[in-house]
Formats: C-alpha cells, structure tokens, sequence
C-alpha cells in the first residue's frame, strides 16, 4: 500500500464519493497487491485466522443476548441455551469449539512466521503486532472459558488470577481488582464477561494494523528471497482469495467434524458440575491451547519465579526478530536451524505433555528440562546457530527458485525438508 | 511444502488430542464397553430404551436425584424418548408442583404441567443431606457429561478417547451394577452405612446403597427388567438428559460435511484452473 493508488473509478458517483472518502480506490488496491507466487497453503492461515475470529463474534453476539452473568444463573443459562434456544446448542458448540480452531491455526501460523523467517526485517513492527494479538487471544480464551461457570471454569479463575500476588508491592491489589472482592466471586464473573465482550474487538483492531504493517513491505515467502519483480508476484485476487478460500474450507471440515461429532472432546468433564468455590477438583488443568505454557509455570518451584517464566515466554517471542542474527529468513536456505526448529516444536509438544500431568514424579523433571530448552532455544541456539551457519546459496529472485524446483514442468512444489 | 504442511497439522493436532487426559486417571475401574445405540457419527438414541429408561429414573432414581434441567415438556420433543402429548401431560399431572402467589398471596399446589421443570425430590441441599445421611445426591441431568468411565495412561488415552468418548452413560451402568463384597483388606475399615463399589469416582465407598433389584421395576413392553437392563436403560436415558439435541446434531452434522466435502473439491478444481498458467 506504499506510495500514492493508480486507481481511477469510471463511473461519475464513484469518482465524487472516492476523492472524498478513498475506499474504493483502498479496496482496489487491496485486491491487486502484489503477492509472490510461490507461497504454500501455510500461508493461508492468516485469511483462516480473520475468518475464525468473524465466526468467534458473530457467535459470541448470538450468544450473549442468551446468556446471563451471575454467578447463580450462568450455568444454567449456557444450559438453556443448549436446549431451548433454536439452534443454540450449534451456536454454542461453534464458539466453544472455535476458540480450539483459533488457537490451532494461531500457532500454525507462528510456527510458518518462525520457519520462514517472517519476523526479520523488514517486518519486524508486523511480528510484534502478532505476538500483541496471541497475548489478547489468550487473555480473551482465558476469561471465556470462565463464563460457563462449571467447576473448571471457576477453579481455573482461582489458579490464574491468583498468579498476580506473586507481584511484588502490588500483588494484592492487583488480584483484588481482578476479582472486583477478596476471592473469585460475582464481580469477577461480571467483569469477565465484559471484557470477555471488548477483547475480541481489540483483537479486530491491531489485526488491521497487523494487516497493514503487512501491506507496507507484503509478504515474505517460502524462499525468504524478497520479490524483485512483477515476475515474482501475482495479485491478491483472483489468485491469492482462491486459495485461502479452498483452503478455509478444508479448515471448516476440520472444524465441523469437531462440533457435530465431537464438541466436548476438548474440552473437561468435570465442568459439566457446577462451580462450587468449596469442592477442588483433584487436578486443576487449562484447555489445551495454554498447556505448555503452564509447563512453564508449575516448573519453577518459587511463585514469582513461574510467572516470570511463564510470561517470559511469550515476551521473548517480543524479541525474537534481534535475537535472530542470520543474514537468511528462510530454513530452508539454513540446515542447521531447520533442524533446531523441529527440536523446538517436539519441545513445545512435550511441554502441553507434561502441562496436563500433574506435576509430580517424572513429570517435574521433564518439564524443567523441557521449560529450559524453551529458552535455550531463543536465547543461545537462535543467536549462535545464526553466526555459526552456512546457509545454502540463495536463489536469484522467486522466478528463478520456482523454475529451479519445476524440472519437467510438474506443477508440485518441492518439500522443504 | 506439503510434507511440511502435513507435519504442522500433526504437531498441532497432537497438541489439541493430549488436551484429553487433562485428567489423570482415577482410582475408579474402568467400566464395562456398552454399545449404546447412540454411539457412533450416525447413532440414535432407542426410543424404547429411553422410555423404559425414564420410567427407571421416575420410579427409583427419583426419590433422591433430581434432574433441574430437565422440563416435562421434553419428554415429547422428537429426539428424545417421544412420549405422547397426552402421554406427557398424564405424566406431568402426577405431580403436584408449588405455584402462586394467587390473588390471596398464597402459594398453592396444582397438578403438573408439560412447561413445569423435573419435580425434584428436595427443596434444598441441606435436606437432601440430612435424608441422606449427610450425603449429596447429584443432579442427573449432565451426570453422564460430568463422569468418565473410562481411564487410560496419558499416552493412549486421547487416542482411545477419540472413539469411545469418556464413558459417561458407561459410568453410570457400572456404580449402578457394580456394587460388591469389600475385598478381605478393606472390609475391616468400612464406614458406617455405605456400600463397596469399586467403580465409583469418589468411592470405593458409596453412600446410595444398590437402588436396582432384579424386576425392580415392570416394563410395559415386556422387556425383562434384570438389574443389568435398568442400568444400561437408565444410563441411555440420562445420556440423552445431558445431550437432549444429539440426533440433531448428527443429522445436521452429516449434512453440512457433505456440503463441505463437495465444496472444497469444486474450489480445488476452481483454483486448479486459475493457477494453471501461473509457475509457482
């Protein structure tokens, strides 16, 4: 979107009405932006991404007006809207379920971000807005999972916002204001629900500057090599909204084999019980999305050491772009960090292990060994691996890679490893 | 790339499978595979078997558990046990259900209506103790939600789960069946008045002693009422009390991943054609 639209409308009214208010010529230029020609269905989870988060709205919306916070009346209210609102009971699986898609597609996004070496410059801004949505989609998961009021969601509640007392001098004060008293109780419930309600449009608002940030320098593709022509891009549409739209759809079948075949599947039995601040379940565990992550926690003995750990985490993610020093975005161009990558991704999967394990036994030391490397992983292994390596030669532009890997004319692309 | 693509989905599905054994495995047994009717993507419930079910819960379960969410009303509705409107409301006049105030100020009684909720057998928590020996029985309705019957090590178990679920209606089939003689070990520590059921998330001691008895209630459609019947009747009608929109659900569900599947080839081929002339 850099530099000054070439669009002209034809027709009078569209002239008048863009020269005071240029959408016509912005959504123009939106659909011919360049985009380079050889990116892979990895690419296509941002569109999957805006398009989870439409239907986590429209859904929540819906649901909302069914809905009642209080502490009294929420389980039964999400109960009636399960059976005795038309439909509710597939609006409430949608959006339940949808906060599981979300997460799957947001991490496989930031898994394709890392592989490739998105975050480098020149989009380092775009990263970070990024990593401020995955913040704000969790603290939104978080807050959501609260609503229903069953024993997890409450429990939970406790575990978590009990976190920030381990905050020196303003610990206390913190927790009770999270609270709105002195434990998890009506207020909490009450204000939950209203920023549960205001975060999702947050969200819808750094993801149009994340989308802007992205329109500056377009995006980075599978060969990290920036475009160096028309020859190397196509435009936005027809060509790039085709294939996000097949592959949306391919993402729908997931989904809905989620919600109509197995909607509680991810989710946790016992909160089907209702809230009861007097009975702790034996095993207080997140959804899934947040596991590894509360490896993390429950790896350091001390409080405040967890929740540094555990916020450290994704704060480095913040600083990943300056801690990557190699001069390729691209692992495939990097046969040292490809590897690397891999070992952290198996990492991150032992970590949602062990995060819904209790902790004790064995598990107490994997997670420590497994939270350690997390951070070895960012802090030595990217900066090292960076100055250490000897990356493959590049190609010359996008064109060049895409007849490179098209020996007879086959029209699959060549697999990264 | 599509190596690559396959790899991510994996790692992340695997991620999104371990979010199943969340909880440990219990104490409890693993209780006993039934093959509901209602299992499966195109399972139904069986109409019988929720009737005669239901007729378990009213004329046993009932004297202690209630079943809040439930109304009379749905004891009709289609996908569930489809009694007979006049059928629902005779079983609705059998109880007396608090209205009011009148006109008086005076609340009163009055036979049941479809709209009523379940009459339940206690107006508070502290009486159903102390009817119960100062035991709690648990609502009804999403009991078959709230247990698993089935517990396996953490790295089977998502997989396993996947199919069988977590044997909720199993679970209320084996406390209701499987009441036992303490082991040698445990007998001398019994605790006053409970029963030994070794399949009882809380247990193995439980305070509801063995409600069913054989012929303890007399089918209308002739179905013998072995004690193993009521239970696995009882357990179908109450997966259907926690689930009242299941065959919905699939029906709709088959529908839309037809629509789906169809869908996403014709946008395949769509996006074949498109990019045909593109080197990428």
């Amino acid at each position: 979107m850099s530099g000054h639209s070439t669009y002209e409308p034809k027709n009078p009214v569209a002239k008048w009405f863009d020269k005071q208010l240029p959408i016509l010529s912005m959504s123009h230029d939106f659909l011919v932006f360049p985009t380079p020609k050889n990116l892979n269905y990895l690419w296509t989870f941002g569109g999957i991404l805006s398009m989870c988060l439409v239907i986590q709205i429209l859904t929540g919306i819906v649901l909302a007006m069914h809905y009642t916070p209080h502490v009294d009346m929420a389980f039964n209210s999400v109960e009636h809207i399960m059976r005795d609102v038309n439909y509710g009971w597939l609006i409430r699986y949608i959006h339940q379920n949808g906060a599981s898609m979300f997460f799957i597609a947001v991490y496989i996004h930031i898994l394709r971000g890392m592989y490739y070496g998105s975050y480098k410059s020149p989009r380092e801004i775009l990263w970070i807005l990024g990593v401020i949505i995955l913040l704000l989609m969790m603290a939104t998961a978080f807050m959501g999972y609260v609503l229903p009021w069953g024993q997890m969601s409450f429990w939970g509640a406790k575990v978590i916002t009990n976190l920030f007392s381990a905050i020196p001098f303003v610990g206390d004060w913190v927790v009770t204001l999270l609270w709105g008293g002195f434990t998890v109780d009506n207020p909490t419930l009450n204000r939950f629900f209203s920023l549960h309600y205001l975060m999702p449009f947050m969200i819808a608002g750094v993801v149009a500057l994340h989308i802007w940030a992205l329109h500056i320098p377009g995006s980075n593709n599978p060969t990290g090599v920036s475009v160096k022509s028309g020859q190397d891009t196509v435009p936005f549409h027809p060509y790039i909204t085709m294939k996000d739209l097949f592959a949306a759809i391919v993402f729908l079948i997931l989904f809905a084999f989620f919600v109509f075949y197995k909607p509680n599947y991810l989710g946790h039995s016992i909160n089907f019980e209702v809230a009861d601040a007097l009975k702790t379940p034996e095993h207080i565990v997140p959804e899934w999305y947040f596991l590894p992550f509360y490896a993390i926690l429950r790896a350091i003995p001390d409080k405040l050491g967890g929740v540094l750990a555990m916020g450290g985490a994704i704060v480095v993610l913040f600083f990943l772009p300056w801690l990557d020093t190699s001069r390729v975005r691209s692992a495939k161009f990097r046969p040292i960090f490809r590897q690397f990558f891999w070992l952290f991704v198996i990492n991150v999967f032992i970590l949602g292990v062990v995060g819904a394990n209790p902790a004790e036994g064995w598990w107490i030391i994997v997670g420590q060994f497994s939270t350690a490397y997390y951070f070895l992983h960012f802090l030595v292994i990217i900066p090292l691996v960076g100055m250490i390596e000897n990356p493959k030669p590049l190609p010359a532009s996008i064109s060049e890679s895409v007849l490179a890997s098209q020996p007879k004319g086959e029209p699959a692309a060549q697999p990264a490893e | 790339m599509k190596t690559l693509a396959k790899l991510l989905t994996a790692a992340a599905l695997s991620t999104a499978l371990l979010a199943g054994p969340a909880f440990a495995a219990g104490k409890a047994k693993n209780a006993q595979d039934i093959d509901f009717s209602f299992e499966g993507p195109f399972g139904t419930f069986d109409r019988a078997q929720l009737q005669r079910g239901f007729q378990v819960y009213k004329e046993v379960c009932s004297a202690c558990h209630s079943a809040d969410l439930l109304h009379y009303r749905n004891l009709g509705e289609s996908g569930g046990p489809e009694f007979s409107e006049a059928q629902v409301k005779a079983i609705a006049a059998e109880y007396e259900i608090q209205d009011g105030p009148n006109e008086d100020g005076e609340m009163f009684e009055r036979p049941g209506r479809p709209s009523d909720k379940f009459k339940a057998p206690f107006t508070n928590a502290n009486e159903a103790r102390a009817a119960n020996g100062g035991a709690y029985p648990p609502d009804m309705s999403l009991i078959t939600k709230a247990r698993e019957g089935f517990h396996y090590p953490w790295y089977v178990s998502p997989f396993i789960k996947m199919w069988t679920g977590n044997g909720g209606p199993e679970y209320v089939h084996a406390v209701l069946t499987g009441y036992s003689d303490p082991p040698e070990k445990e007998a001398a520590n019994a605790p006053e008045g409970k029963s030994y059921n070794a399949y009882f998330a809380a247990g193995p001691w439980i305070s509801m002693a063995p409600p069913l008895s054989e012929d303890g209630v007399e089918y209308s459609d002739g179905t013998k009422a072995s004690v193993d019947q009521q239970a696995k009747d009882v357990a179908a009608f109450l997966a259907w009390a926690a689930e009242p929109k299941l065959e919905e659900r699939k029906s709709l569900g088959l529908q839309v991943m037809i629509y789906l599947i169809i869908l996403a080839l014709l946008m395949y081929l769509v996006k074949l054609k498109l990019w045909r002339d593109v080197e990428h």
